[in-house]
């Protein structure tokens, strides 16, 4: 299924669910209640329509200092600093951030068999940061729920072994939060550098 | 022989010294990609063999010199000092690479900014990697060093880091 199809077999399969969707350059994303984030892993993955057997890859999103900053300018081969052009029409301009939460939870699923891909979020609130584990569907989501937990500080419930994987047990707060001070530092021995 | 004692301590410095700087076991704490720069320094093209360093330890316990060789992070720094801790006196520490010597252009939770923070440092290899030249040039200053140190193991004090990179 080409990314328009696949959006629509997900919409049309869970109308309760999905919230909004986009197929931004070819790219499928479909963003998804928080409480059925399972069951919808659960059908990709088993559903012959879908058959997303590959977990590709789970991350997350801080959106807390989103657009609060001007673009970074890029620099051209030429050397020189530039900045996306205002004046050439984008025909289908990125559709923004998925919603007013803070977090997203993003997940990549890919077919092996029928080679479509579909990127599933979940927006997260972050007094309760909290989804549903896929550990029982993939067992590679194991550690890549531990990163998110240790990076973003985000839970997953029925994970079975939830702790830090890169950082150590002593280390305080979420490093990859955008509220994290750029400058704190804490060293397990030496001086705070 | 008791005659004239100064002069012959003054001598068995100086032999002490000429054959520990031709038997150096090297110790390499390699974490990075600066790891693939010491193996090609120390295989037979460069050959670090030619200066008596060729023989790696892989105990701190039978090692003399500590190669610290890549980023070391926060979590690893504990394993660093035991590592150290473990080596047996006289010993001496090589910061080899930029990340070692100062953090390099790691500058965030995760990354110590230069081991000399942990460990006393004898020699900065500095580079992004270092070119095996730097290498060798860096194991000739560790020879000075090592031929230096006097039979008591009293060693000169090690170079104050400056200023600019000061934590």
């Amino acid at each position: 299924m080409n990314a328009e199809s696949l959006i629509q077999a997900v919409e049309e399969r869970f109308p309760q669910a999905v919230v909004s969707s986009h197929a931004f350059r070819g790219d499928a994303t479909v963003i998804v209640r928080r409480e059925s984030i399972l069951e919808i892993a659960r059908t990709l993955r088993d559903d012959p329509a879908f058959q997303m057997n590959f977990l590709m890859d789970l991350t997350a999103v801080d959106f807390s200092a989103f657009g609060t900053k001007p673009s970074p300018a890029f620099f051209a081969s030429s050397g020189v600093a530039v900045r996306p052009s205002t004046t050439i029409p984008d025909e289908a301009p990125w559709p923004g951030r998925p919603g007013p939460e803070r977090f997203v939870v993003v997940y990549h699923f890919f077919s092996l068999a029928l080679k479509h891909r579909l990127r599933v979020e979940v927006p997260v609130d972050e007094e309760d940061a909290e989804v549903d584990s896929v550990t029982s569907l993939w067992g590679g989501a194991n550690w890549l729920e531990r990163e998110v937990w240790d990076m973003f500080g985000i839970r997953f419930r029925g994970h079975p072994d939830l702790k830090r994987i890169l950082m150590y047990d002593e280390f305080e707060g979420h490093p990859l939060r955008k509220d994290y001070p750029v400058k704190k530092r804490q060293p397990l021995i030496g001086p705070n550098n | 022989m008791s005659a004239d004692a100064g002069f012959l301590t003054s001598r068995l410095d100086e032999a002490i010294g000429w054959a520990r700087k031709f038997s150096i076991f090297q110790y390499p704490f390699v974490t990075a990609c600066c790891g693939m720069e010491y193996m090609a320094a120390a295989c037979s093209h460069y050959d670090v063999d030619r200066f008596g360093a060729g023989l790696p330890r892989f105990s701190p316990r039978q090692a003399d010199v500590l190669f610290v060789v890549g980023t070391i992070s926060h979590k690893m720094a504990p394993v660093l000092l035991r590592i150290y801790e473990q080596m047996t006196e006289p010993k001496w520490v090589v910061a080899f690479g930029v990340c070692t010597c100062t953090g390099g252009f790691y500058d965030n939770y995760a990354t110590v900014m230069g081991i000399d923070t942990i460990v006393p440092v004898d020699v900065y290899i500095p580079g992004c990697p270092p070119r095996p030249e730097y290498v060798l040039d860096g194991l000739l200053k560790l020879q000075a060093k090592i031929q230096d140190q006097r039979e008591t193991g009293e060693r000169p004090a090690p170079e104050p880091r400056p200023a600019e990179f000061s934590v």
